[in-house]
């Protein structure tokens, strides 16, 4: 299809396609703009004024920092749990032959698959059930689940692109285990790792499902919004808060997806 | 003498498949030594117990002297040339062939200086900033050779090392392979499923078959006084005859192995040896092949291209001098 890309698209094609990304991409804006709008208690199209006062009273109020450093914290530490284990399930999965692979890689992915729902309610009786306390760390436990499919996914793929005969190379050239995995094992896999990392911690920041049944009566930033949702007053300092975790989430997430394509010119130039 | 490398009663099994099976080796120092068999035999399973990457399941490997059991790849001065070539690609070609001595430690100066005279030594000079995806085939193999001699082996090991070179190219790098084992001193074991290579590059060549060694020798050995069938089948496809055949033209009941080259074809009628019928010709290009039916033994024979040959289905006989009908040991 490519190679008649020199001819024009019919008319009809172009609009449809203009009208679908409008329709993915205008609420978005929408939200940019209320986020100036002068209007507090309900959201009127279209807005009566333009101001950025809500900036600072943003700025200015302590739950909305509690909530993003919450969230902050969270989405770090899952990701940092999800890097090591994700890594050490890929690497085990692709290197190894073991009775049970097929069922752990399987396991391992059914966190994503499964309703969110599940595993929350899922977590929330295991909790009550062993007696734990709803905190930080129910919180990054729940994340972590499915943090660590984002980041063993893209593991696999690139052990699985890798020649497994480059460790034996690097151990007979004299590197012991450590050091074939810092100079040879951890440099052909760190963008994959970067790319799933990003991933993860994108996921974990607006998380919502597991999240509810997991927080208690902490908030993270999405659970946040959907309270302040409820209540009257201020209502454009959601829309500043939306802002910034729209930014927040989606320049990792765009620079993930520069490594990865950049990543797989290098690996295919290798072969 | 030490030996290089020695196994003794070697075995390693895989579950119930007998990969290597009582295996006893000595392979001198310098030697050029071949591990020739089909896939399946043996011969790499041997070649990565040397390098350490197998462990025996009972027996005893030494190197140079030095119990080789339980010690990691990594603590051998062994070095290995893989049939993939394993070049690492995220370096380029000099900090490749570097690897070993910066793993050890050696100051950047020093292991560039090291590797740019190993590159010069595999005769590829100023590739160094290349990377290994920008490089072709031979060029690859010749890089690994230099990332393993940079690290002064005792003992280099090569797997299947021409596998995936052009014929050209592989015979160059035979001719290429022998001089710089001979320039060097370094014991090379190589492995092949290749006769032909094994027979042309190795002083000494093992034969495996299942896991076990049928015969070692000098190539002139293997191809002349093969010990087994096997041997005599799977190194240049000889002649096995069968010990009824051979009690008549030598006296003794045993299996026999007579070289395609050493058969003459003749006119039927033309005197004294063994009727048989032609029922199949071959052009190699300086030879030519010939299949021939003896009363339900079939027999080859390779004749020199530009004789004048009989047509297919007639009768001939074929003639040999008794000294090339060679007897094995293998029992009847």
């Amino acid at each position: 299809m490519r190679s008649d890309g020199s001819q024009p698209a019919p008319l009809g094609l172009k609009i449809a396609a203009a009208c679908g990304l409008l329709f993915l991409h205008l609420p978005i804006l929408l939200i940019f703009v209320y986020a100036f709008t002068t209007e507090e208690k309900s959201f009127v199209w279209p807005p009566p004024g333009l101001t950025t006062q809500w900036f600072a009273v943003t700025w200015n109020r302590p739950d909305v920092w509690e909530a993003l450093s919450l969230s902050v914290r969270v989405a770090a530490i899952s990701t940092a749990i999800a890097l090591v284990l994700g890594t050490l399930c890929a690497a085990a999965v692709s290197r190894t032959k073991f009775f049970g692979r097929e069922a752990i890689s399987l396991l391992v992915i059914l966190p994503i698959a499964l309703p969110g729902i599940i595993t929350g309610i899922a977590l929330r009786s295991a909790f009550s059930l062993a007696d734990i306390p709803f905190s930080f760390w129910t919180i990054v436990l729940g994340h972590a689940t499915f943090c660590v499919v984002v980041v063993y996914n893209n593991a696999v793929a690139r052990f699985r692109r890798t020649s497994g005969s480059m460790i034996e190379a690097s151990m007979d050239l004299g590197a012991d285990g450590f050091q074939t995995f810092r100079h040879v094992v951890l440099p052909n896999i760190a963008t994959a790792l970067l790319a799933g990392g990003m991933l993860a911690f994108a996921l974990s920041f607006d998380e919502v499902i597991v999240t509810t049944f997991t927080a208690g009566q902490q908030q993270t930033v999405p659970i946040w919004m959907l309270e302040e949702l409820i209540r009257p007053r201020q209502r454009p300092v959601t829309n500043v808060v939306a802002m910034v975790v729209v930014l927040v989430t989606l320049l990792p997430i765009l620079f993930a997806y520069y490594l990865t394509r950049d990543g797989d010119q290098i690996a295919g130039s290798g072969k | 003498m030490t030996s290089a490398v020695s196994f003794q009663k070697v075995s390693r099994h895989f579950g119930s498949v007998r990969a290597v099976d009582a295996v006893d080796l000595d392979i001198a120092p310098g030697e050029f030594f071949a591990m020739l068999g089909p896939s399946g035999s043996g011969k790499t399973t041997c070649l990565r117990l040397i390098a350490g990457f197998e462990q025996p399941t009972s027996g005893s490997i030494s190197i140079f002297g030095e119990r080789a059991e339980g010690v990691p790849p990594y603590r051998r001065n062994v070095n290995t040339v893989f049939q993939d070539y394993a070049l690492f690609p995220h370096l380029n070609v000099l900090d490749n062939v570097a690897y070993g001595l910066m793993v050890k430690r050696v100051g950047k100066a020093e292991r560039h200086k090291a590797a740019e005279e190993a590159l010069s030594l595999v005769r590829l000079p100023g590739y160094g900033a290349r990377r290994p995806g920008q490089l072709s085939g031979g060029q690859r193999q010749r890089v690994a050779l230099a990332r393993a001699l940079v690290n002064q082996p005792k003992v280099l090991l090569l797997d299947e090392p021409l596998g995936a070179l052009d014929l050209k190219l592989r015979e160059n790098m035979q001719e290429e392979l022998k001089s710089l084992q001979k320039a060097l001193g370094i014991t090379f074991v190589f492995v092949t499923h290749d006769q032909g290579e094994a027979l042309s590059m190795a002083d000494r060549v093992a034969v495996f078959n299942d896991g076990r060694i049928m015969q070692i020798g000098t190539p002139e050995d293997i191809y002349q006084r093969p010990s087994t069938r096997f041997v005599a089948d799977f190194v240049g496809s000889s002649n096995v005859l069968p010990p009824d055949f051979v009690q008549r033209y030598s006296g003794q009941r045993r299996w026999g192995s007579l070289r395609p080259e050493s058969i003459r074809v003749g006119r039927a009628a033309s005197g004294e040896g063994v009727a048989a019928r032609l029922v199949g010709t071959n052009y190699l290009g300086a030879t030519t092949r010939l299949a021939l039916d003896a009363d339900g033994l079939r027999l080859h024979a390779i004749v020199p291209a530009g004789t004048k040959l009989p047509a297919e289905g007639e009768a001939v006989v074929l003639t040999f001098n008794r000294e090339s009908l060679h007897l094995m040991d293998e029992a009847v």
